[in-house]
């Protein structure tokens, strides 16, 4: 049997069994409520507002103007459920009231689809994407558990609590996965360096694990910080009964020496926030989540930014500096979210509420060698979408309806194993995920000939462009149409001279076909492998 | 029968000899520098030591395998490896390899980057670095290639995207996402009309739209489609008799197409023999693949020596790490770190050789133990790369040496 096809078993298989355990859940209800009170802007987003204008003010840069709703209503849709708005979602939202976006925004902050697809965004700094054969299903059930936590809007610092300090088995105690993840073969219990690196990380914004072999050059990190650190998790063990805690402590090879010696835990800074009492690794989790722990709050809201804008406000994501270096946005968000006990929603919908979110994404004002580069956000920038943005956008433009709790599990089953091989094959980003990354030939090829793609854009019955071709009124409509299936915007005047004559006359076969190449080529289009 | 040169080239399977890749193969062969490629065998899943490069027959661990000479009096191979025993004279061993990675990932990791894992930075695998080091010929087709690729092929890593491995299947079947689905007239027209719509994107944002270099990257696609250099990939352009030699295997078919794509300029093929993770039944497992790999090496060996390429090129054929000497109750061998072996040929390295030597049972560490970063200094060394030499790695801008192991003395200079 080949590799592939025990795969494929192993999917089926798979997703009997998640099914059964509910750690795939079959249609849910949708979470719009017509007619609901939209909850006011969160007031910090004044602030960060005012903050930006007296930057730009500063520094004579006039920004952007404001992007079109539309231009909006996609990146927010891509950020927060990883595919492009419908067809039927992009109508419903031109049909609704004034504050459209800030009602469309507070709807997805409380979709299914959303929590899905930012606890696996979050999973891979948490967990990381190592897939073994046993790690996979384990991994699933990590992120069906975080999807639940964000669904219910638990506060932050307690999620986080749990993964750090969590006991027990996989299956009952999803967030042990946290630490199960880096059971190291040959000793056979987690592996303190690799927590470290990972607490430090996705909770600190600092590279602690730089200290690792020397003490870090620019911050002020020290060998000795790292394995402090490190010693927190120096008991953990991990066996068939789960998480627990062992006797022994943490005895790395000693510098210069070469010898082991034994470390005691410590924490990098403040450590009068450190409870004195307790199992070690409660003790980390309730350092790491104090409200006084400046640490911990800047680094979530710079998460959190970089998920909205595809660019983390500090780069690189983990590297915060420590002290005043950073925009003022950075701790006026991360105030907010500690005065609102570690509300995650809330400092979402701050972000994507600002003026900075909803610019243009125009060249950056200036002669700025780098558009890439821009760090005035006096414009919305301009990143490469990720692979599974790209295979989500695929999947979404060629479908009328939205996709997501409401398709029926099998075709959401056949979506994920396609878009699992389409991410694998066009390469996918791994944890480092917002690292800028260039594109690449075999992306374009798999665009343009990819057997996904094909299947997707052919003039199939299920295919968005079969039933445009068969349904659309007229020519321009059908062009209009395909341009807002797939890149969320209407077809400039030039445009529509351009294609709409292509159907004149056309019916049938031939119909369908024109509109498939139209829908070819706004797939390969820079515009829809970009947010913009 | 009219035929015109590239008709006539075709016919005798030398079609994908273009002008330009045979400018390339004269320039080479004037070249007497050192070497300019790189074939990486990954035997995915990591082999086992004992059943391959190292035998220990008269040891309890042997399980029953034993060993036989080779054209290098005092080197003996497992038996299943009597082909490459007769080539011997051109591969060196190294039996003493040691690293500290025993998960399949991060030992995959280790092996291709010769760094371990390290979440502050992603390592680029040997390939990239050969594709990012080493001047670029006129090649149409990816100068980094991954056949049979596995689940984790070489990466460009900070280097970026662009230095990934392709992905090929078996060459015995087409290739993948280079041909349109739809008739040429249709593809040209719907390729010229991304002109209409990019045109409407950088309306205001020109110089990011410039900056996505995303036109280049279609462009580059489409003069790979219609490239004559894409033949290196169909071997059945082979007389009969070439594909018999190496095996009627996938990882033949493989390690026949990365010869061919050696000779129009690709910098580094991977060709993948997956299964080696014999946790149970060893030594069927191995028997099994030996007579995949055996064949396959021999061949490629011989036929690079053949047609004077072997010095020029690098071949390296490893996995993650070894497996345990102790059989376990399924007469499995489970992952082993501490003096596993892999084996090298050419690139003007001295061959004919054993590098270390390990203990039968595994109780003490290997003699004159190879660290995985001292095989790298000494590949690109052999490709006249400098291991010292520093790319800076972007965001942190730390710069990172190509290796930072050292030179084995036995193999080089």
């Amino acid at each position: 049997m080949r590799l592939r096809d025990v795969g494929f078993v192993c999917v089926v298989v798979g997703f009997g069994l998640a099914m059964g355990r509910g750690v795939i859940r079959p249609a849910s209800s949708p979470s719009a409520r017509p007619g609901r009170q939209v909850p006011g802007r969160p007031d910090v987003v004044g602030k960060v507002d005012g903050a930006f204008r007296e930057g730009w003010r500063a520094r004579g840069i006039e920004p952007a103007g404001p992007a079109p709703e539309l231009e909006v209503l996609r990146r927010m849709t891509l950020a927060l459920t990883g595919a492009v708005p419908s067809l039927e979602e992009i109508r419903r939202f031109e049909a609704d009231g004034p504050s459209r976006l800030d009602a469309r925004l507070d709807e997805l902050l409380q979709d299914r689809r959303a929590a899905d697809y930012l606890a696996e965004r979050l999973a891979r700094a948490f967990v990381g994407v190592e897939d073994g054969p046993f790690i996979v299903f384990r991994r699933r059930r990590f992120v069906a558990w975080l999807s639940d936590a964000l669904v219910e809007n638990r506060p932050y610092p307690e999620v986080v609590r749990e993964m750090i300090a969590g006991r027990g088995l996989w299956t009952d105690r999803p967030a042990v996965n946290f630490l199960s993840v880096t059971r190291d073969e040959m000793t056979e219990r987690p592996d303190p360096e690799r927590l470290a690196a990972r607490v430090s990380r996705a909770f600190l914004g600092a590279r602690i694990d730089c200290a690792q072999c020397h003490d870090h050059p620019f911050q002020p990190w020290t060998q000795g910080d790292f394995r402090g650190l490190a010693a927190f998790f120096g008991t953990t063990r991990s066996n068939l009964r789960g998480i627990s805690e062992g006797e022994d402590a943490y005895r790395p090879l000693g510098r210069g020496t070469g010898e082991p010696t034994a470390v005691a835990p410590a924490v990098p800074s403040r450590p009068e926030l450190l409870p004195a009492e307790g199992p070690p690794r409660d003790r980390l989790a309730a350092w790491v989540v104090h409200p006084e722990n400046p640490h911990f709050a800047r680094a979530v809201v710079n998460r959190a930014w970089a998920l909205l804008f595809g660019r983390p406000l500090v780069d690189p994501i983990d590297d915060l500096p420590s002290v005043a270096e950073a925009p003022p946005a950075l701790d006026l968000l991360a105030e907010d979210f500690k005065a609102h006990g570690g509300d995650l929603r809330r400092l979402l919908r701050a972000i994507a509420s600002t003026e900075a979110f909803r610019l243009e994404s125009t060249d950056p004002p200036g002669d700025r060698a780098d558009p890439a580069d821009d760090e005035t956000w006096a414009a919305f920038p301009m990143t490469r979408l990720r692979p599974e943005q790209v295979a989500g956008a695929l999947a979404q433009s060629s479908s009328l309806a939205a996709r997501g709790p409401r398709t029926p599990w099998v075709a959401r089953a056949i979506a994920y194993a396609e878009g699992n091989d389409f991410v694998h094959r066009y390469g996918d980003a791994g944890e480092d995920e917002f690292a800028p990354r260039g594109g690449t030939i075999p992306q374009r090829l798999l665009l343009m000939n990819g057997e996904l793609v094909e299947k997707r854009t052919k003039p199939e019955f299920w295919n968005a462009s079969k039933r445009i071709a068969d349904l659309a009124p007229t020519d321009a409509k059908a062009v209009e149409l395909a341009y807002l299936a797939v890149l969320t915007r209407r077809p400039t005047p030039e445009e529509a001279a351009h294609f709409a004559p292509r159907l004149e006359g056309t019916s049938g076969d031939a119909r369908a076909e024109v509109v498939a190449d139209l829908f070819w080529t706004l797939l390969n289009a820079a515009e829809s492998s970009w947010n913009h | 029968m009219n035929l015109d040169r590239r008709g006539f080239l075709t016919l005798a399977g030398l079609g994908w000899l273009t002008p330009a890749a045979r400018l390339l193969a004269r320039q080479a062969e004037a070249l007497d520098g050192p070497a300019g490629s790189i074939i990486l065998l990954w035997l995915g899943g990591g082999p086992s030591q004992l059943e391959t490069f190292d035998p220990h027959p008269d040891a309890p661990t042997s399980g029953g395998t034993r060993a036989i000479d080779t054209a290098v009096k005092g080197v003996r191979l497992a038996s299943g490896y009597e082909r490459l025993a007769a080539e011997m004279g051109s591969v060196a061993l190294i039996r003493s390899m040691t690293s500290k990675e025993g998960d399949h990932e991060r030992g995959t990791y280790m092996l291709k980057t010769g760094y371990r894992p390290d979440p502050t930075v992603v390592h680029p695998s040997i390939g990239a670095i050969c594709c990012h080091e080493l001047p670029v010929g006129p090649v149409d087709v990816p100068r980094h290639v991954s056949i049979l690729a596995g689940r984790w092929p070489g990466r460009g890593g900070f280097l970026g995207g662009e230095y990934d491995a392709f992905q090929v299947d078996d060459p015995r079947g087409k290739l993948p996402d280079v041909s349109a689905f739809v008739p040429a007239g249709r593809d040209a027209r719907r390729a010229l009309d991304l002109d209409v719509v990019d045109r409407a994107f950088a309306r205001g944002r020109s110089a990011r739209v410039e900056a996505t270099l995303h036109r280049r990257a279609v462009a580059s696609a489409r003069g790979m489609m219609s490239s004559e250099q894409l033949r290196a990939f169909d071997v059945s352009q082979e007389p009969a008799g070439t594909l018999a030699e190496y095996g009627d295997s996938p990882f033949g078919r493989g390690c026949l197409a990365a010869r061919r794509l050696i000779e129009v300029g690709v910098r580094c093929v991977e060709v993948t023999l997956d299964g080696w993770d014999s946790h149970v039944a060893n030594h069927e497992v191995h028997r099994g693949l030996a007579a995949q790999l055996d064949p396959a090496f021999a061949a490629l060996v011989r036929d690079l020596r053949r047609r004077d390429l072997l010095r020029r090129t690098v071949v390296l054929c490893c996995g993650e790490f070894g497996r345990t000497p102790r059989l376990n109750p399924f007469a499995g061998r489970d992952h082993w770190t501490n003096g596993f072996s892999l084996a090298l040929a050419g690139g003007g390295l001295r061959a004919g050789l054993a590098v270390g030597e390990t203990d039968p049972e595994g109780l003490k560490d290997p003699a004159r133990p190879v660290r995985v970063e001292d095989v790298h200094a000494t590949v690109l060394t052999a490709l006249g790369l400098a291991p010292s030499r520093e790319n800076v790695a972007p965001l942190t801008g730390r710069p990172i040496k190509l290796s930072e192991g050292r030179v084995i003395p036995e193999l080089l200079g």
